[in-house]
């Protein structure tokens, strides 16, 4: 997957996700992140319950990798980035996966339909033995 | 691995916990097993876990806090969420955090006096 919109990223930054205290950390960053640049608590919020769920996949299923945050500016639109990246097993099937309830692992499958729900935009790519891609955009409101 | 955890106070015959720390699912899992150590030992009349402090509930600690309260609720010891965050409430629903089985209050107040009152319901069954 091509970083798309390159050219608007302001500010770029990575999270190693490879202990359960990284996820932790993945959370704080985004949190601080999204404050800094005046997103709103029910946002922040967001944002951030939405990072805390594919950090937790990225360290569980992906067996570790890492989490990217670019600051976009896109004429007078201003957003966050997160880009979750591991080179674990991949997932089977994605649309299963995205489906309410799934789970392989100890969560609950709330995880990718959940935090899809709670961004503005969502991509996810995936292959077998390659590894999983998740990039989720929210906008300032 | 941090030892932090999450610590049970007692008062009266009721636990409170009051979640002060960034809950890690380390963490989470240590009050799961911790509170439900207690209710067994003190033979709790029920149990306030205070979340005003938490900033973010994800699938996995809202899936703790419930399960939580089921195992004290099996336990005859009734559990009562409170203070939740605006912002947290809104999110929790979004993202489909099953926690509709959880008693809650808007604070440590109205808490105690819900839980006094299943609790007194509770010895009116005969069931304490």
């Amino acid at each position: 997957m091509a970083t798309r919109d390159d050219m608007s990223v302001v500010k770029r930054d990575t999270v190693a996700l490879q202990t359960e205290s990284d996820v932790v950390r993945a959370r704080q960053t985004v949190r601080s992140w999204a404050q800094d640049i005046g997103f709103t608590l029910v946002d922040t919020t967001k944002l951030v319950t939405a990072a805390s769920e594919l950090a937790r996949n990225t360290f569980d299923h992906g067996g570790g990798g890492e989490m990217q945050l670019e600051l976009h500016d896109q004429g007078d639109r201003r957003g966050l980035r997160l880009v979750f990246v591991d080179h674990g097993p991949g997932i089977a099937d994605i649309d299963l996966a995205m489906r309410d309830g799934f789970t392989t692992g100890k969560g609950m499958g709330m995880g990718l339909g959940g935090s899809r729900r709670l961004v503005n935009e969502f991509e996810i790519e995936s292959q077998l033995a390659v590894g999983t891609r998740v990039a989720i955009t929210r906008w300032r409101t | 691995m941090t030892l932090e955890r999450i610590p049970i106070l007692r008062m009266g015959r009721v636990l409170l916990v009051s979640i002060q720390i960034e809950m890690s699912d380390h963490v989470a899992l240590a009050l799961q097993d911790d509170l439900t150590a207690r209710i067994a030992d003190q033979g709790a009349a029920g149990v306030l876990i205070d979340i005003s402090a938490l900033t973010m509930v994800d699938s996995f600690i809202g899936r703790t806090i419930a399960n939580i309260a089921k195992m004290a609720s099996i336990m005859n010891a009734p559990t009562v969420l409170v203070g939740m965050q605006p912002a947290v409430a809104i999110t929790v629903v979004e993202l489909g955090v099953p926690l509709a089985g959880v008693r809650t209050a808007l604070d440590v107040d109205r808490g105690m006096k819900l839980l006094e009152s299943l609790c007194a319901e509770r010895e009116a069954s005969g069931n304490a």
